[in-house]
């Protein structure tokens, strides 16, 4: 099986975001940055996979060349080999998809050459909730989204989502594209050899042709922060009558 | 006009629905009205009536012999269809897991821009529109055009009132073209867990636990409290994380977010991540031994000390209250 996960490098925020002077971006000098969680559990499921079938697990990012970061993290994970799509800055859902899949039609000389592409659900940063549905669009594939348990059938997947306090069930064939939800797997942390290995799997950058759609972008805003003091009920269990007072008021009781 | 895509299960409102109607009457008054609304699939048919209060002309009604449940290209096809016979001004869904993916294949079928998680819209020639990043602890100001503007509603920051003054709703039938293609994806089964626990988007109380609560038998105290006030149990990354509670109960930007009466949070520190999932609770009490935690001091009520002695004190204390308890 030929699987592609796209990922997003995201900061790693704290408590309380900052904004750069000019609104346009999160003031990252004092952050980290990882994997949004849903696409590192993207490529824990292309992993196990391609251990459990075989084939190969190609790995995809558009953003900034520190993304490469990301991209080697996945490879330490296990993924055979890695595409950087370099763009700086934000780049609106729809340019995304669309150099997405120009990348994945040069992979495969016109046509799509993987049987499964991954994404997450939605981007950890920006929330577009539609990169993954823009791409099997453009490709004509079947695409199921918010998928947290992936089986392989005889004629294709049986994949699950969560609905209630139950699951939907929808079976597709191959190819497919399918965006994943944190909580489908426990993602595995690289081993040193893995990341050693990592360092000389190949990884190809290219420079995309973004064709932007919007919305377009004004600015960041940090939300109001509420105005409300906090009401202490007391400290330890002397405070359970309180505590029952409340549940009483609140008709809970 | 302003068309509205109404998010069910089989007949089944999804209330966010009607959240997402109170901006799309909005933009009806602000003179992209009237206001015209879009239920898919024959099983719907019951919920026109129930949409009448708030405040839709015409409630559009896509019925096809294939369609018979949840099939996310195929709704979107019909919200297509609907779209080139009537061209609204705009297209609003709630910012459901339905609802986002429906627009979004709506969207790309069409070509046009989406907006996803909006909060607030000035209308114009081009939509200038607030919409939530990191799930809600960032705000977007940007602008939307297209023909019609697609846009997704935040869930949990509008009110679901009805509208002052309702007109009568008049049900229009029609049958959207769809293909094999379009129906190739939808639910061919449901899988429900054996007992008859709550869900955490509705339960009207839900009892969490973070980092603070150390194990997974240290959750059975929160279980047992769950069960007690008829709610359900939810965890932080944290603890699903260690597998102290199941992925399924992850309550946070990636996990499910949630609106109950009252929200307990034992031993979580509010890190953005599971803020923005539980900020849709009317009431938070947080119990934590850190008075400092960005969960106590946002909660509207706290109890400062250690949750393996206070829960165990609650349950005993509301055991011995309880009426027949």
């Amino acid at each position: 099986m030929k699987i592609l996960v796209c990922l997003k490098r995201v900061p790693t925020t704290g408590a309380r975001i900052l904004l750069t002077a000019d609104e346009q971006e999160i003031d990252t000098r004092n952050l980290g940055f990882a994997m949004s969680p849903h696409e590192e559990c993207a490529v824990e499921a292309g992993v196990q996979l391609i251990e459990q079938h075989g084939g190969s697990l190609t790995v995809l990012t558009l953003g900034p060349e520190e993304a490469v970061e990301q991209l080697r993290y996945a490879l330490a994970m296990g993924a055979d080999d890695a595409i950087l799509l370099a763009a700086s800055g934000d780049v609106d859902p729809m340019a995304t998809a669309g150099a997405i899949t120009a990348a994945i039609r040069e992979r495969g000389g016109g046509e799509n050459p993987f049987d499964l592409l991954l994404f997450g659900n939605e981007a950890a940063d920006s929330g577009g909730y539609q990169v993954g549905i823009r791409v099997a669009h453009a490709l004509g594939l079947p695409c199921v989204t918010g998928v947290k348990r992936l089986d392989v059938t005889a004629d294709g997947l049986e994949v699950r989502r969560e609905a209630g306090t139950g699951w939907e069930v929808y079976r597709v064939p191959l190819p497919a594209v399918i965006t994943i939800r944190e909580g489908i797997n426990l993602p595995r942390y690289p081993s040193v050899p893995g990341r050693l290995r990592a360092k000389k799997k190949p990884v190809e950058t290219v420079e995309p042709h973004l064709v932007g759609g919007g919305p377009e972008k004004i600015r960041l805003v940090n939300p109001p922060e509420q105005d409300h003091a906090v009401q202490i009920l007391g400290q330890g269990p002397a405070a359970v009558p309180r505590i029952v007072e409340l549940l009483q008021e609140l008709r809970l009781l | 006009m302003i068309l509205g895509l109404i998010e069910h299960d089989r007949g089944t409102l999804n209330p966010q629905s009607l959240e997402m109607l109170t901006l799309a009457r909005e933009l009806a008054a602000a003179g992209d009205g009237p206001l015209h609304v879009l239920l898919v699939g024959g099983e719907a048919e019951g919920l026109a009536a129930d949409l009448a209060p708030y405040g839709p002309a015409v409630v559009h009604l896509a019925r096809h012999e294939a369609l018979v449940d949840y099939a996310p290209a195929a709704w979107a096809q019909a919200l297509v269809d609907l779209i080139a016979a009537e061209k609204p001004a705009a297209v609003l869904a709630p910012g459901s897991d339905r609802g986002s993916e429906v627009m979004a294949h709506a969207a790309a079928r069409l070509n046009l821009p989406m907006a996803a998680n909006c909060t607030a819209v000035t209308p114009g020639e081009a939509y200038r529109l607030t919409r939530v990043r990191w799930g809600g602890s960032l705000l977007e100001e940007a602008w939307l055009r297209g023909d019609p503007k697609l846009l997704t509603v935040a869930p949990f920051v509008l009110p679901d009132d009805p509208a002052p003054e309702p007109g009568a709703a008049v049900v229009r039938p029609f049958t959207p073209a769809l293909s094999e293609a379009d129906l190739l994806v939808r639910v061919v089964d449901r899988v429900q867990p054996a007992g008859d626990k709550v869900s955490l988007t509705e339960a009207k109380v839900v009892v969490s636990g973070g980092r603070g609560v150390g194990s997974a038998e240290g959750f059975d105290v929160l279980g047992e409290l769950a069960d007690l006030l008829g709610g359900a149990v939810g965890g932080s990354r944290v603890a699903t994380n260690f597998g102290w509670c199941t992925h399924a109960n992850q309550i946070g930007q990636t996990g499910t977010r949630i609106a109950p009466d009252l929200y307990i949070a034992c031993g979580i520190s509010g890190a953005i991540q599971h803020w923005v999932g539980c900020k849709g609770a009317k009431q938070i009490l947080a119990v934590n031994t850190d008075p400092e935690a960005p969960m106590v001091t946002r909660a509207t009520y706290a109890v400062i000390g250690d949750l393996h002695e206070i829960l165990p004190a609650l349950i005993a204390e509301i055991r011995r209250v309880r009426p027949g308890g």
